[in-house]
Order: structure tokens, then sequence, then C-alpha cells
């Protein structure tokens, strides 16, 4: 996987498109969910309705992109020794900040996250993208990292949320879609089923991945 | 202590934190590939578990509540985490070498572990006592343990079989996890 990630990287790109290339590869060929497998616990636990998946998604967009900033920002001040403790700290308070200003907006959905929304600390996608890349880069390019991969979080967490909640509730945004003789797949909704929704999606996006490379191999043939 | 035995029932089977709370996926994930490391991962995690779990209740209850600064909850509770994990690497390190050796690796990645931050909230939100919390961690970290070891003996089967090529990886890993949770819900009858 990583070969294919790389190969795509370096894939020849306009010269003005090179700033907005730290934004689109967390969208998909670096994609958290579907290429890195990372933050599974809340992909999976929030994801049996749409509603639930879009506020876990940019509640994580947010802290991604405030702790990305100012983790980039701070990079000269922080000693290597203590790196990872610091950069919990600025995590940390950004997720409680984020867990007060839902309880503020919608108790009743601050409810249905329930742990979840302090459980964003220990989301390694946020760590990972801190100690990867906003410690090493400037400000902008760490912001459109993290806008990057909090979109392409999002994108994923409304992929399993959608296809979960039509098929095992019939409805989309709590809107009723099928008439009412449709049987429900409790499953889809269990789970058990966020397991296996999931799976799929990471066997499409391999499929996809897979595609180009069989065509150019073809082509050189 | 019938009322502890129903606690610890519950939440090795009955509501198991990986495969129906979903906590603690990543090491689920991430170590299961072979049967030694994960046995490794589950004992150094039930130790830590347990531990951080009396910790936290011990914190919030003596510390927090008196001084009505609750709100920096999730920031003391993984740093109680960051605390108790330090603890025990330098513990194991210096009394059985032996053992850090096994588990020395692991020790660090359980900071990150959502299970243990996931317990000590829980324990909050249900109003648990000490000794309830002390019990809940355990057999959330039993739970944890159990499906962690049952998993990587099935995907070290699994590495052996015919996968087709894009199923490789993840994506039949996710599966089978599905398919074990599926099994798990055949506890619920059991509360």
């Amino acid at each position: 996987m990583s070969k294919e990630i790389t190969r795509h990287g370096s894939a020849p790109a306009p010269a003005d498109a090179q700033d907005t290339n730290e934004f689109i590869k967390g969208l998909w060929l670096q994609n958290p969910v579907f290429a890195q497998t990372l933050g599974m616990c809340p992909t999976l636990a929030v994801t049996n309705s749409v509603q639930n998946a879009l506020a876990m998604g940019l509640a994580t967009l947010f802290v991604l992109l405030m702790s990305n900033v100012l983790v980039s920002s701070l990079r000269a001040f922080i000693p290597r020794q203590v790196r990872i403790a610091c950069y919990i700290l600025i995590i940390a308070t950004f997720v409680t900040a984020v867990d007060y200003i839902i309880q503020a907006i919608d108790l009743q959905l601050h409810k249905a996250l329930g742990a979840f929304v302090s459980l964003i600390v220990v989301n390694c996608i946020i760590l990972s993208r801190a100690e990867a890349f906003a410690s090493k880069n400037t400000v902008s390019k760490s912001f459109q990292d993290a806008a990057g991969m909090g979109i392409g979080f999002t994108f994923a967490l409304l992929c399993l949320g959608g296809i979960r909640e039509l098929l095992g509730s019939g409805s989309l945004f709590g809107v009723r879609l099928f008439a009412s003789s449709y049987e429900n797949w409790i499953v889809m909704i269990l789970p058990g089923g966020g397991f296996f929704v999931l799976g799929l999606w990471v066997l499409v996006f391999n499929w996809i991945q897979r595609r180009p490379a069989k065509q150019e191999t073809k082509r050189h043939d | 202590m019938k009322e502890y035995f129903l606690i610890l029932l519950s939440t090795v089977l009955v509501n198991n934190f990986v495969l129906v709370q979903f906590l603690g996926l990543c090491p689920f994930m991430g170590v299961s590939r072979k049967l030694e490391t994960a046995a490794g991962m589950a004992l150094a995690t039930t130790f830590v578990l347990t531990l951080s779990s009396a910790c936290s209740y011990l914190v919030n209850a003596y510390i927090l509540e008196p001084l009505d600064i609750v709100y920096l909850r999730t920031i003391t509770f993984i740093l109680v985490i960051a605390v108790v994990v330090q603890l025990t690497e330098m513990f194991v390190h210096k009394t059985s070498p032996i053992l850090y050796r096994v588990l020395g690796i692991f020790l660090p990645l359980i900071t990150t572990n959502c299970a243990v931050l996931g317990v000590a909230l829980l324990n909050i939100r249900h109003d648990h006592s000490f000794m309830q919390s002390l019990i809940y961690g355990f057999g959330a970290s039993v739970g944890f343990s159990l499906v962690l070891i049952l998993f990587a003996a099935m995907r070290e089967r699994i590495m052996a079989g015919d996968v087709p090529e894009t199923f490789k990886g993840p994506a039949i890993a996710l599966v089978t996890a599905g398919l074990m949770s599926l099994a798990f819900m055949g506890f619920s009858g059991l509360d």
C-alpha cells in the first residue's frame, strides 16, 4: 500500500498545485480511515446514524485543525523529550472545549455521542498528525494537512453512517425514505454491522486503488 | 458480592469493550497479527487498565470534585493514565527484566488506547464506587484480553488461508471482527 501512495504522490503536478497537495492527500489517497485504518473507535461507534457521524466528523475536524496549528506554531519551543505529553495536553484542551460546545448546542446529540466526544483525545489520527506532520512543517502546511485529514475522516464517517442508517433504519438524517413495507436490517445498526460496512468500504478502497495500477502494467506490455 | 460478579460478567461478555462498545479498537487491529504479541499486549493492558481505573476514580473523587474543577476531567485523566503507564514501565524495568522485554514495547502504546480513558470516563458516568470502579476496570481489561487473543488466533489462521488480493489486510480482519461481534451478541441474554 505504501508503495502505491508514494507512486501516486510523485505523479507530475502543476507547479501552483504544490500547496494544495497537503490538503488533497488526506481526502482519498491517505484517507485516515480507509487507507491508514486509524481512529477506528469513533468511526465504528457513532456511525449508526448520519447525524451522529457528521457531528463526530466536524468535532474531530475542529480539534485536528486547532491542535495541528498550535503544535506547528509551537514546534520550536516544545522540548523533544516531553513532546508527546505536550501534544496530548494541547489536544485535550481543545477536546474539552468541543465537549462543552456540543453540550451547549444540542444536549440530545451530546447524549447520543456519549463518551466518544471526550475520547477524541485518544484518537490516533490527531496525535499522529501532530507527531508526523505538524511538528516538522510550517503553520500553513499543517493547516492544510489537518483540513484534508479532517475532511477525509468526516467523509469516511458519512460513507459509513449513510449506509448503516439507510439499511438499518430505512432513513437518512432521521427522514424515512423507504415505504413501511421495508424490513429494517437491524444488524446494520448493531456493532457487528459497523465492522461489516467498514470492512466492505476498505475493500472498495483497495479495489479502486488497484485498478489504475493494473491498467498501467497492461499499457507497458 | 453478587453485584461485583454481575459487573464482571457484564463487562467481560455482555458489554464487551471491544466488540460491543467499540473501545480499544486500535490495538485490537494493530497488534493482533501474532498470538504472542497479542498475549503480551493483553497482559500489559490488564495491569494498566485496572490500576488507572482505580487511580482516576480516586483523583476524581478526592481532587476534582472537592475543588470543583470537573471541567479539567479529560486532561487530568489522560495525565493520570500517562503517569500510571510511566510508573508501570519504570517498576517493571527495575524488578523484572524478563517481563520488561515481553511488555516493554507495548506499555507506551497503552496511553492512547481509548479503552483506558473510556473506562475512567464511564466510571464517572455510571456513578461507580471505588470497588465498583476497580472491578469494572478489571472486567473491561479481561474482556479486552479475551477478545484480542481469540482474534489473534483467528488472524493467524487467515494468514495461512487463500484470501483474495483486494480482501487482504484490514478488510478481511474487519469482517472477521464483525462475525465475532455478532457471536458476542448472543451473550446479551445473560443480563
